[in-house]
C-alpha cells in the first residue's frame, strides 16, 4: 500500500469564536490534533488610542484608559494619573490615595471574577460564570455610586479622584466584603477538586521562571511560575505601603496554578478593602491646587478667580512640565505601564501604553506548541486576555 | 535619583565605557546608546550579576521630526532581583536599521513588530517583521507625527459588490483642532530679540 501523504492542517480560530475572548484571530498549524504553530493576528480592535491621546489634553486622555482593559477600568486610569502627577510634581491628599487604593482593589476583584469564571466556562463549567456575574453587578454598583458610570468611570484623575464618596457607601462596601468570602468558597467548591477542571488545566501551559521573565510576563502569570513579584509591594504607590497583605505564589507555572493564584488574590484584595474602609481618613480627595484640579462649584458662584480657573482647566487644560516618565501599576492582569513624554504643552507628546496582556499573548505560540488544540483554549483562558488593552 | 541607582549607573558606565551617555531622567535612570553598541550594552545589562535586567518590559518608538535622526527607540528594562528599572534609548532615521533584540529578550518580538507597524522603524535580523496592529494591506505608518489623525482611507460594505470597499476619507464635517494653548505663558514671540540684545 502506498504511504499516505500527511499534510499539516491549518485552522482558523476566531475572530468570532467565543473562547477567543473578543476579537482574536489565530492561524493554527495542526499536526493531527497537536498544535505545531500558532500565529495570533491581533489589531481587530485597534482604535489608535495612543495617537488620539496625542491630540487631547491630559484630562481628556483619562477616559481612553477606561476603554483599554474594560474589565478593570480604574487600574488603567491609576497608571496614567500617577505618571501625570509625577511629571507635574504634585501630591495627592491622603483620602484621595485611600479611595484610589480601595477602588483599585475593587477593580481587581471585578477582573478576577470575570476571568476565573470565564476560564471555567472555556473548559466546560458554566455555573461559576452565572454566580460570578451577580457579584460583579454588586461591584459595578459601587462604581456607579462613586463615579456615575458602571464601567467607563473616568474617576481617577491626575491630582486625586473626581468626587468624594457618597455618604454610607463605605459601610455598604464593608457589608459586601463580609459576605463575599462565601462566594469564593462556593466557587472553589465547584472547581478546585473538580476532576474535569483539573484534567483540563493541571500541567497545561507550563512556563518556567526563566521563560516567564524572558517573555516579559507579569502579574498572576509571573507569580504562578514562582516569582514573588508584585509592584504593590516592590515599588509601592499611593498608600499600598501601609497595607498588610500577602502575595500568593504558584509552584508549577501551569494553568491550574494561575487559577489558584487569582483566587487567593481576591482574598488578599478583600483584606486591603477592609483596611481601607477601616482607616479611611477625612479631608479633601483631590489636590487643592486650582492649576490642576477644578475649583468647587460653590466657590465658582462667588469667586471670579475660581470661575477663570474652571474655564481655563476645561478649555486649555494644564501644562505639564517637559520631561518623561515610565510609571507602572500592578493591574489585575499584570504590570500596566504608561511611558509618558511631555514637551511642556497641554497635550502629551507621546503616551505609550504597556499592556500586560500584549506580552502574554505574544508568548501564545511558545506556550501552546506541542499541546492539543483544546488545550490552547485553556491556555488562552488562563492568560486573562482583554482585547481593549492589547489592540489599543 | 536614588543612591542605588547612581551606583548602578556608575557600574554600567565603568563596564561599557563611552558607549553609553547618561541622560537626565529625574528620578529614573536613562542611558543613551548608539545603534551599533545596542546589543552589547543590553547583553551586559541582562547578564551582569549586579544588573540582572532579565525582563524587557516595554519597547516603543517616539517620533521627533525635527531631530536629524527622527525616531527614538526606547527600551524599558526591569530587574526583578535588584528591583531596578532602567531606560535605554537609541535613535534612527527612516532607513537605517536597528539591530533587533529579539534574540536577547523573547518579548521584544512583538514590541518590535509594533514599532515597525506604527513608525516604520526597521529592525535587522528580526525573525518575523510583519505588521501587527493595523489592517491587512494597510499603507503608511500611523503613529508618525506627519500622519493625519483621520488617516487616508475609510471602509464600508458595498451591497452591490458584496464586499468591503476602501475609499479615500471624506469628512462630513471638516476636521477641527481645538488649540486652546494660551499664547501668554511660556516664551512669547519676540522674546528672543530681548535675549540677543
Amino acid at each position: 500500500m502506498a504511504e499516505a501523504q500527511i499534510r499539516n492542517y491549518t485552522l482558523n480560530f476566531g475572530p468570532q469564536h467565543p473562547a477567543a475572548h473578543g476579537v482574536l484571530r489565530m492561524v493554527m498549524e495542526l499536526d493531527g490534533e497537536v498544535v505545531d504553530r500558532i500565529d495570533p493576528h491581533i489589531g481587530l480592535l485597534h482604535r489608535g488610542t495612543e495617537k488620539l491621546i496625542e491630540h487631547k489634553t491630559y484630562l481628556q486622555a483619562v477616559p481612553y484608559f477606561d476603554r483599554l482593559d474594560y474589565v478593570a477600568p480604574m487600574n488603567q486610569e491609576h497608571a496614567f494619573a500617577l505618571a501625570t502627577e509625577k511629571l507635574l510634581g504634585i501630591d495627592v491628599p491622603e483620602r484621595g490615595q485611600y479611595i484610589r487604593v480601595l477602588f483599585s482593589e475593587i477593580s481587581r476583584v471585578l477582573n478576577h471574577l470575570l476571568n476565573l469564571t470565564a476560564f471555567a466556562l472555556d473548559v466546560g463549567a458554566m455555573t461559576p460564570m452565572l454566580w460570578g456575574f451577580e457579584q460583579r453587578e454588586l461591584l459595578m454598583e459601587f462604581y456607579e455610586r462613586a463615579s456615575g458610570a458602571r464601567l467607563h468611570a473616568a474617576y481617577f484623575r491626575p491630582g486625586g479622584v473626581h468626587q468624594d464618596l457618597p455618604e454610607g457607601m463605605l459601610d455598604d462596601i464593608a457589608e459586601w466584603a463580609s459576605a463575599f468570602p462565601k462566594f469564593v468558597a462556593d466557587m472553589e467548591a465547584l472547581l478546585n477538586e473538580n476532576r474535569i477542571f483539573k484534567q483540563r488545566t493541571v500541567d497545561i501551559g507550563h512556563v518556567s521562571l526563566e521563560d516567564a521573565l524572558d517573555w516579559g510576563f507579569s502579574g498572576p502569570m509571573l507569580r504562578a511560575s514562582g516569582v514573588p513579584w508584585d509592584l504593590r509591594k516592590a515599588q509601592p504607590y499611593d498608600v499600598y505601603d501601609r497595607m498588610d497583605f500577602d502575595i500568593p505564589v504558584g509552584k508549577n507555572g501551569d494553568c491550574y496554578d494561575r487559577y489558584l493564584v487569582r483566587v487567593e488574590e481576591m482574598r488578599q484584595s478583600l483584606r486591603i478593602i477592609d483596611q481601607c474602609v477601616r482607616d479611611m481618613p477625612g479631608g479633601p480627595v483631590v489636590a487643592e491646587t486650582n492649576k490642576v484640579a477644578p475649583p468647587k462649584r460653590g466657590e465658582m458662584k462667588q469667586s471670579m478667580e475660581a470661575l477663570i480657573h474652571h474655564f481655563k482647566l476645561y478649555t486649555e487644560g494644564y501644562r505639564v512640565p517637559a520631561g518623561e516618565t515610565y510609571t507602572a501599576v500592578e493591574a489585575p492582569k499584570g504590570e500596566f505601564g504608561v511611558y509618558l513624554v511631555s514637551d511642556g504643552t497641554n497635550k502629551p507628546y507621546r503616551c505609550k501604553i504597556r499592556a500586560p496582556g500584549f506580552a502574554h499573548l505574544a508568548a501564545m505560540d511558545f506556550l501552546s506548541r506541542g499541546h492539543m488544540l483544546a488545550d490552547s483554549v485553556a491556555i488562552l483562558g488562563a492568560m486573562d486576555i482583554v482585547f481593549g488593552e492589547i489592540d489599543r | 535619583m536614588d543612591e542605588a541607582l547612581i551606583d548602578l549607573a556608575e557600574h554600567v558606565e565603568a563596564a561599557v565605557g563611552e558607549k553609553v551617555a547618561r541622560e537626565d531622567g529625574g528620578e529614573e535612570l536613562v542611558l543613551r546608546v548608539g545603534r551599533d553598541a545596542l546589543l552589547e550594552v543590553l547583553t551586559f545589562l541582562r547578564d551582569d550579576a549586579n544588573c540582572h535586567f532579565k525582563c524587557l518590559v516595554d519597547l516603543c518608538g517616539v517620533d521627533y521630526p525635527e531631530h536629524p535622526e527622527r525616531f527614538e527607540i526606547v527600551y524599558n528594562l526591569l530587574s526583578h532581583r535588584h528591583n531596578f528599572r532602567i531606560r535605554i534609548k537609541t535613535s534612527t532615521d527612516e532607513d537605517a536599521p536597528v539591530p533587533s533584540v529579539s534574540g536577547l529578550f523573547s518579548s521584544a518580538g512583538w514590541f518590535e513588530r509594533e514599532a515597525w507597524d506604527l513608525y516604520g522603524i526597521f529592525f535587522s535580523d528580526h525573525p518575523d517583521l510583519r505588521r501587527l496592529l493595523t489592517d491587512y494591506g494597510f499603507e503608511g505608518f500611523p503613529m508618525r507625527k506627519d500622519f493625519p489623525l483621520t488617516g487616508y482611507v475609510e471602509v464600508r460594505y458595498d451591497d452591490e459588490q458584496k464586499r468591503v470597499v476602501y475609499e479615500p476619507v471624506s469628512l462630513t464635517q471638516e476636521f477641527r483642532t481645538f488649540d486652546y494653548l494660551s499664547p501668554w505663558e511660556g516664551p512669547l514671540p519676540g522674546d528672543e530679540k530681548a535675549e540677543s540684545a
